[in-house]
């Protein structure tokens, strides 16, 4: 396990480095921030002194010879838009993410394992066939429509819930959050909801097909004929292994929903990593694009490590082979 | 030739009934302030922000006409020196008295903003000294006559010196002296920091989520509006109509034109003003001998340098049809860069009227019968319906026969790639922050000049001795009637010789509840003391 667990960590670390590299030339070639933050009413001397300021009238090699000598000794940079720290800046962000992600894939698992194991019992009634058609929906709509649509049905014309922005936050064993107040929880739930419904879908699909094929498995018709009840053979035999596949999918969709909820941040106006990120790409704010992926592929790893312990904890195979191995 | 400027016009917003119930006021911001810091990040957001908490010498009313606010009247003493005598008895919202050295120590911080993305250094250069004979008197002793200094005044928050320990600040146009412990940008951040006074004091600044400023209880003049105003950037223009809708705000800034029926059916107000924005095309023509120019097909010479063919681009566009149909009415097709009565202007300013025949017939004299291409360079996301209205433009312009390709792209893009010179055409906007029309002709079709700043955003580099000469002539002249007069030569001139194409002025819209007003600004600010219960 150490073995596996260093060699991960050292391919997470070269994955860093390439990326950070990408992206700080790919941000380059968008444009020059300059053009973008300067006032109009700068002129020549002005624009000058700025690029001084920001240190972007050196070379490119030298900016980036910089960049990686402050990147190893744990500076990211400062952001050219707020002169603050790129990563305090994103840091400062992580609560609102984190709080929307989890209510996001609570949703999901809460709703979309039940929705998708009745689905698959039931294949052919009516509420089976509804659940796969509400699916077919949470997919295939776009994401800013359905979030779009959220908004006019109850912020707008019901009247029930606010139309964005993070509600009132509240600190409960240190860590500060909205969660933790009735107004941001109001406040959470649409856009919650926005970024579940994708998710959901997913695991609708995948909670029936396995539940589908588990049904019909030897050891569940067993169960059946030993007189076991049926909430014990749904909710023991067959939930446990239509889970893997589950897990998988969630983990790497609690990745990109921490990473890039960009969409639903933008239309609900909350104010996580994402909206900085898309903000921050519009002004060409290199420091933070680069620290911000470059915090992305941390979090990627650390969730699939995380992924792959879970799975140790659910199918009794992989624990073996990883003792043999 | 003593300017007295009323006071009374910006101490006094209009009076309001029903106090009781007007005390909160939630805006909805198109887009967000960078920082606290008034000296920070010279851009609209953080200019208009900054005036509610930090006021200056003096400042700009609804319609850019300079008021007083720190000082009470202001004169040039000689062609190197203005006067300004400031109101007594004003306080800092902690209590401190404001004195004439404030000012000193605001002008010497300007430049010593570290990290800055675009300072105010462009408003205070050129200041040789500054004499403060008493506590409320000031005098800036400039380089050359700056007939601007009282427009620049109007750009620089003050801060309290005793509060950053600069008390005894000198003046040094090369860095000034015991400056004390300067504050950072950061610092600006935290509301006990915050120093100024203006009608407000900051109360929270978290930012992406909200601003929230409260009433000055130390502010002298006349108490605003309201007791607490909760800004909340909301970016994306369909979520900002949904939260007024919604009631989460009572107005927003800048919603779209589309949306405008929407917004009246439901029962919302809406203020519009023309603004200070003109949309202009500007043409290459450039004519060194070593540069060709990079997006025109069909011919070896440069077209552009012939003023029978700007002139034909400039006829061929019917602007009130663009005004109509793609700006949906929420602007005004445009004859010079700013619209009359804006100082500088002249009333009988007419938009080029619309003639393809005229243009074709110009085309032909100026030996291009068949035309040619050209590739038309445009952000699509920064100006009110940018994009469209240059793929309005190419149709009109493929129609007398100039083939015309659309290269759209997002703004951070567009900037770099015009900023190295890389369209031969291209569709802008340049909003007079100044309001007088000396900006806009000093950037965008004054010959481009390193040294003294001139035509910085000229990038069609257009050129006309005429042009520089009576702008240069009026940039130094103190006296208004005679700088009018030069500057409304200087423009006929450019406008004649179609130095560029302009197109329209925006028009800006706000939107809120049934029981606000607004006095709509030229300048597209959001000032919370101008919005007042509706009587």
């Amino acid at each position: 396990m150490l073995v596996y667990l260093i060699r991960r960590i050292a391919q997470a670390m070269l994955v860093i480095a390439v990326m950070a590299t990408l992206v700080f030339f790919a941000v380059y070639a968008i444009g020059n921030p300059i053009d973008v933050l300067a006032s109009p009413q700068a002129d020549q001397i002005e624009l000058a002194a700025i690029s001084q300021r920001l240190g972007l009238d050196r070379p490119l090699w030298e900016q980036f010879g910089i960049f990686v000598g402050n990147a190893l000794r744990g500076d990211l940079g400062t952001s050219f838009v707020y002169a603050e720290p790129a990563a305090k800046l994103i840091l400062q962000r992580l609560p609102a993410t984190f709080e929307l992600a989890f209510t996001a894939l609570a949703i999901a698992v809460f709703l979309g394992i039940p929705l998708g194991v009745y689905a698959g019992l039931n294949p052919d009634s009516l509420g089976g066939r509804a659940v796969m058609g509400g699916s077919i929906l949470g997919f295939s709509l776009p994401n800013f429509w359905q979030g779009l649509m959220l908004i006019l049905v109850f912020a707008v014309i019901l009247g029930w819930l606010p139309a964005g922005g993070r509600g009132q936050t509240a600190t409960f064993l240190g860590i500060e959050s909205a969660l933790f107040t009735l107004d941001g929880l109001k406040h959470l739930i649409l856009p919650a909801l926005n970024l579940a419904l994708f998710k959901m879908a997913l695991v609708i699909r995948l909670a029936r097909a396995g539940t589908r094929e588990v049904a019909l498995q030897d050891y569940v018709r067993f169960a059946r004929a030993k007189g076991l009840s049926r909430s014990r053979i749904v909710g023991v035999h067959i939930l446990k292994n239509i889970l893997i596949p589950v897990v998988t999918i969630l983990g790497l969709e609690l990745g990109s929903m921490i990473a890039f909820a960009v969409v639903t941040e933008t239309v609900f106006s909350y104010p996580g990593m994402g909206k900085l990120l898309i903000d921050s790409i519009g002004r060409l704010d290199r420091p933070i694009v680069v620290a911000y992926l470059m915090l992305t592929v941390v979090i990627f790893v650390v969730i699939n490590l995380v992924v792959d312990i879970i799975y140790a904890a659910i199918d009794p195979r992989v624990r073996l082979s990883e003792v043999k191995g | 030739m003593k300017r007295t400027l009323t006071v009374a016009a910006l101490m006094v917003p209009a009076l309001f009934a029903g106090a009781a119930q007007a005390q909160n006021l939630r805006i909805g911001l198109s887009s967000e302030p960078t920082s606290m810091d008034p000296h920070f990040h010279n851009v609209g957001p953080n200019n208009f922000m900054r005036r509610h908490i930090f006021q200056g010498l003096l400042t700009t009313d609804e319609t850019q006409k300079i008021v007083g606010e720190l000082a009470e009247a202001v004169a040039p003493v000689n062609e190197t020196t203005w006067e300004f005598k400031l109101r007594k008895g004003v306080k800092f919202s902690d209590g401190s008295d404001f004195t004439a050295t404030d000012v000193v120590y605001s002008l010497c911080r300007v430049p010593k903003v570290e990290g800055s993305p675009s300072s105010f250094t462009v408003f205070t250069r050129g200041i040789e000294k500054i004499e403060t004979p008493d506590p409320h008197t000031i005098r800036f002793v400039t380089a050359s006559p700056n007939p601007l200094l009282p427009n620049n005044m109007t750009t620089i928050g003050i801060l309290s010196s005793k509060k950053f320990g600069g008390q005894n600040v000198k003046y040094n146009p090369a860095g000034c002296e015991n400056l004390g412990d300067l504050p950072k940008s950061t610092d600006f951040n935290d509301p006990t920091k915050a120093i100024g006074t203006g009608p407000y004091v900051l109360t929270e600044y978290t930012r992406g989520s909200q601003i929230v400023l409260t009433r000055n209880p130390n502010y002298q003049g006349q108490k605003a509006p309201w007791e607490r105003v909760t800004w909340r950037p909301i970016t994306s223009a369909g979520p900002r109509v949904a939260a007024l809708l919604a009631g989460d705000v009572d107005l927003i800034e800048n919603p779209q034109i589309e949306d405008l029926p929407r917004i009246k059916q439901a029962g919302f107000k809406t203020a519009q003003q023309l603004s200070n924005r003109i949309i202009y095309v500007h043409l290459d023509t450039h004519a060194a001998a070593d540069w060709k120019t990079p997006g025109i097909k069909g011919t070896d010479k440069n077209p552009l340098l012939d003023k029978r063919v700007r002139e034909a681009l400039s006829k061929a566009i019917n602007r009130q049809a663009i005004a109509e149909r793609i700006m949906g009415g929420v602007a005004q097709p445009a004859g010079d860069l700013l619209p009359w009565p804006l100082f500088g202007t002249s009333k009988d300013t007419k938009p080029t009227a619309f003639d393809p025949d005229g243009a074709k017939k110009l085309l032909t004299e100026a030996g291009y019968p068949n035309g040619f291409e050209i590739t038309l360079g445009t952000p699509n996301d920064r100006y009110i319906n940018d994009g469209k209205i240059s793929e309005a433009i190419a149709q009109m312009w493929t129609r007398i026969g100039v083939k015309t390709n659309v290269d759209a792209m997002t703004a951070s893009t567009f900037f770099t790639r015009r900023n190295k010179f890389e369209f031969s055409a291209y569709l802008a906007g340049w909003g007079a922050d100044s309001g007088e029309l000396g900006n806009s002709l000093n950037a965008l079709v004054a010959t481009p000049d390193a040294k003294t700043g001139a035509g910085h955003t000229n990038r069609g580099r257009y050129t006309n001795k005429d042009v520089d000469a009576a702008l240069i002539e009026a940039l130094r002249t103190i006296d208004d009637k005679k700088r009018e007069g030069l500057l409304q030569k200087a423009s006929k001139t450019a406008m004649d010789d179609v130095a560029l194409i302009p197109l329209h002025f925006e028009i800006t819209t706000w939107a809120f509840k049934k029981d606000l007003d607004y006095k709509a600004r030229v300048d597209q600010y959001t000032i919370a003391t101008d919005i007042t219960p509706a009587k």
